[in-house]
């Protein structure tokens, strides 16, 4: 990479290029292809059949049950996540600390298990608790049941609140003290302080978090596929998968699915444009320097109250879920009692041992997960070293393209690499690994992006610089400085991608063949055939890995800092 | 007659005695500093009389009233003392405007409307910040919003006005200014001061009395001049100004320093004690030592650098580097010349 060759085509224009083309080919050509499908019709652009089809009640009921629910879910889980994180920071809440780490466990869990979970116990016939409190209590029918707009609602609330915690329980911590102070030495008493400025300020945060569940829930397949297809309460992604199973290639459905494909991507586009404007404009500079702890309030006497709340907040909707997973995973049949001659390692035993099915499930999906990370780490490390360190013409389309996943949900990124690898263009992934890998990398590549620039900012380069001038080549100076430097930023990124690539469902629940499904379609699946103890069983060991995986990462994480 | 009282005022964080038996008078309208390096507790102690900590001995008073007693288990709440107060990190409120950041405090007085806008325009006026008053704080420039937040202090009139290191986040510039505005406003208004700092000419020029801190213990309580001519001990006069020290061996018939033995010349007679303990620590500022061609004590100049009016010496006295500074109107040893040191103006303290 010397500095004044003449020539057009140095080694920046090849990494530019070559970057630009793996962009297209993954990210570009699927998702023009959904518009393409969308608004073409017969060799025409074509708005009226596009009204058409959103006409159809199927259509529009299930754009409105997206609306109603996500937007349901943002207001509790706005509401559940802002009283946990001002109680578990300002408040005199005992074992604040270990509270915290509690709240953001929902965050490992995935939802479409905890959905599965609370099936099993609040079904309106066969669920646990429903049938305990009609057979042991007397009552008339079931207390609650999980198959409405209320349950999905609650369900996803209760693994989407951490996004709004963990942004106002940080800028709460960030804050700084004084600000708060200068409100009590002016003769503002708590409350005050709490309406008036504590409450504006990390008003942002608040509503950054509040548009994030609502991005997540409007593409959310798990939870509202187990819950709502039994009572024909489809949203926007359940729908799309409907037409993709039902239709066996059908123009019609693939037409429609392309419709509220396109739906999707401009609602997620708007959600994100304006959070992107709440954090640019309204965010104050609030961080502290040198800080006291700010003021707890003293809870006084709703402090041991308010501490059980907790307890059972996290016992019901952690601790209650995963003990069902694990116990009805456990059955000899489902709908027995849990009583010790009707509990059994069988399940797991056959699970993990003898059923070809679910075993290539997990091999499925620990080898999609490790080579789509591996390939989306390094993709990413060159990606991101033209953004951030190469000064090229039009590098601001890769940092387009590469982070244009991050805004579409994951229903989309399979529907798009449908119609571009199944043949149309004389390739046909369709029904192998390949096209799942391929919807993995498209998925997950602006996490990889994001970590990478992250980590190549902090390089500056003067210390590449210094590296030259001390006699060392540009390849030295890489392998010497950079990547060293930057190797935490790949670690981070591999494991972000990792983790959620093993529990994905929403992706490649449109994508698997007969021997391509992933953990999250076997369990899935399995639940829809009605096989409920494997499925619980399979996804009892599906927890176990993640878990595992979680805290291999602290680990890993953790002992980097201390050395 | 003492207006802020501090009587045996002590807090402990765990095992660490953060301020130990702490004693101090305020006179109304008189401004002390607190001055010592960080973590010496001052700040601690400004957060005592503030409200912002509890005590774990001791009380504090304003006039005749009780505010903080750990023997009474009484502690009347920060917002209902009455101090203005002033942060390092200014502690604007970014969400509102310069005018409402000043009428805060009187809007939770619940003051009738006409006289909040009109105290608020006072003290905006006084702290000319009136052009300012529709816009974000954000937009100021540190100085701006260290204004605001004075502003904000003098609205609601107080007697007492907390100031924890409020220059310190500000440009050097914008620094004597600010202290200049904050001595007005004091002559204006008559409010007591409490003022934490670490930089001792912020201290000397803003306040009547200085206390120094260290480690939680109070080592001098004085006007600034008694403070710089008078230091308690070692610590106060290595923390005050520049200085330097030389160890001595101590006898009636006279000292010894790096094993040279010197007769006791006129006016560096160390106190008694110290000659009965056989040693001490002879302390002096660089601008009050004199060369001398014959007798003082012997030693070598090793580097020499003009600081403008002043030329800075090294003078090495056995192992111990002796600083000196003289004007430049004086011609001085050159490097590497012998020389005699007189002390004009010399300190003694035991050897720690």
């Amino acid at each position: 990479m010397s500095i004044a060759k003449d020539s057009r085509f140095g080694t920046p224009e090849i990494l530019f290029g070559l970057s630009v083309s793996v962009l297209v080919i993954v990210v570009a050509v699927p998702m023009l292809l959904i518009f393409f499908n969308a608004f073409w019709v017969d060799g025409h652009f074509n708005v009226v059949d596009v009204v058409n089809v959103l006409r159809q009640p199927q259509t529009y009921k299930a754009l409105g049950n997206s609306l109603v629910l996500s937007v349901g879910v943002t207001i509790t889980g706005t509401i559940v996540g802002t009283f946990f994180a001002w109680l578990v920071t300002r408040t005199d809440l005992p074992f604040k600390k270990s509270m915290k780490l509690l709240f953001l466990v929902p965050f490992m869990l995935p939802a479409f298990i905890g959905a599965l979970a609370w099936k099993m116990l609040l079904s309106p016939r066969a669920g646990y608790i429903n049938r305990f409190f009609m057979d042991v209590l007397g009552f008339d029918g079931p207390i609650f049941d999980i198959y409405t707009y209320a349950g999905i609602i609650l369900v996803e609330t209760m693994y989407l609140f951490p996004f709004v915690f963990i942004q106002v329980s940080g800028a709460l911590e960030r804050m700084d003290p004084t600000l708060e102070e200068s409100a009590r030495i002016s003769g503002a008493d708590l409350l005050t302080i709490t309406r008036k400025i504590t409450i504006p300020l990390v008003l942002p945060s608040i509503l950054s978090g509040a548009l994030l569940i609502m991005l997540y829930s409007m593409a959310h397949f798990g939870t509202v596929a187990v819950l709502g297809i039994e009572t024909g309460i489809y949203n926007i992604p359940t729908l799309i998968y409907e037409k993709i199973h039902q239709s066996a290639g059908s123009f019609d459905s693939i037409r429609t699915a392309t419709v509220l494909a396109t739906v999707l991507v401009i609602t997620a586009a708007l959600i994100l444009w304006l959070q992107n404007k709440v954090l640019s404009k309204g965010r104050y500079q609030i961080i502290a320097g040198k800080s006291f702890r700010p003021t707890e309030l003293k809870l006084r006497g709703l402090r041991v109250p308010l501490f059980i709340f907790c307890l059972l907040y996290i016992g019901f909707t952690i601790v209650l879920p995963t003990a069902t997973i694990f116990m009805v995973g456990g059955l000899k049949t489902y709908g027995l009692p849990f009583t010790a001659e009707n509990l059994t390692l069988a399940n797991y035993n056959h699970i993990l041992f003898e059923w070809d099915l679910t075993r290539d499930a997990i091999w499925n999906s620990i080898s999609l997960g490790l080579s789509s990370a591996l390939i989306t780490m390094f993709a990413g490390v060159v990606i991101s070293y033209v953004i951030v360190k190469m000064k090229v013409r039009g590098k601001g389309i890769l940092e387009f393209l590469g982070m244009l996943p991050f805004s579409v949900p994951g229903s989309v990124i399979a529907l798009g690499v449908i119609l571009a690898w199944s043949g149309k263009f004389g390739i046909n992934l369709y029904n192998t690994v390949w096209i799942i890998l391929l919807a993995y990398i498209a998925r997950y590549m602006a996490f990889s992006l994001k970590a990478n620039s992250a980590a190549l900012e902090q390089v500056h380069d003067s210390l590449v610089e210094a590296a030259r001038a001390s006699g060392a080549t540009m390849a030295q100076a890489l392998r010497d400085i950079v990547i060293p430097l930057v190797r935490p930023g790949m670690i981070a990124a591999f494991f972000l991608i990792f983790l959620p690539a093993l529990r994905e469902l929403t992706v490649s629940v449109l994508l698997y063949g007969p021997t391509t499904r992933t953990i999250g379609v076997a369990i899935y699946t399995l639940n829809e055939d009605g096989e409920t103890v494997y499925s619980a069983a399979l996804a009892g060991i599906a927890l176990v890995i993640i878990v595992l995986g979680e805290v291999l990462i602290k680990r890993l994480v953790t002992g980097k800092n201390n050395s | 007659m003492a207006y802020i009282e501090l009587n045996q005022v002590t807090k402990r964080f765990g095992e660490v005695i953060a301020v130990n038996r702490l004693d101090l008078q305020i006179a109304q309208g008189e401004c002390v500093a607190m001055l010592g390096p960080s973590g010496c507790g001052k700040t601690t102690t400004l957060r005592m009389v503030a409200g912002f900590e509890d005590l774990d001995d001791g009380e504090i008073r304003v006039g005749d009233k009780l505010i903080s007693s750990k023997r009474e288990k009484y502690y009347l709440p920060p917002e209902q003392r009455n101090f203005g107060m002033v942060f390092q990190a200014f502690a604007v409120w970014p969400h509102l405007s310069v005018f409402e950041n000043v009428a805060f405090p009187l809007r939770v007085r619940k003051l009738p409307k006409e006289e909040i806008v009109a105290r608020t325009e006072e003290a905006l006026k006084h702290t000319n910040l009136l052009a300012v008053a529709a816009g974000s704080p954000d937009d100021l420039s540190g100085g701006g919003k260290q204004r605001v937040a004075l502003a904000r202090a003098l609205a609601i009139r107080p007697d007492v006005m907390l100031l924890d290191e409020p220059l310190s986040s500000l440009d050097p510039h914008f620094r004597e200014e600010m202290r200049f505005e904050i001595k007005d406003l004091q002559r204006r208004f008559g409010f007591s001061i409490l003022y934490v700092t670490h930089d001792q000419s912020e201290a000397m020029a803003l306040s009547d009395r200085i206390l120094v801190m260290r480690a939680g213990l109070v080592q001098q309580i004085g006007t600034p001049l008694e403070v710089y001519g008078l230091p308690a001990n070692r610590f106060v006069f290595e923390f005050i100004g520049l200085s330097c020290f030389l160890q001595a061996g101590l006898s009636p018939a006279g000292m010894s320093i790096a094993g040279v033995a010197y007769p006791w010349p006129a006016g560096l007679v160390p106190p008694d004690e110290l000659v009965a303990a056989g040693a001490g620590l002879l302390a002096a500022r660089p601008t009050e030592i004199d060369f001398v061609s014959d007798g003082g004590v012997r030693g070598e100049v090793v580097r020499k650098a003009y600081l403008g009016e002043t030329i800075d010496y090294r003078v090495m006295v056995g192992a111990t580097e002796v600083r000196v500074q003289k004007t430049r109107r004086v011609p001085g040893p050159a490097v590497g010349e012998h020389c005699g040191l007189y002390f004009s103006h010399p300190h003694w303290y035991p050897v720690d």
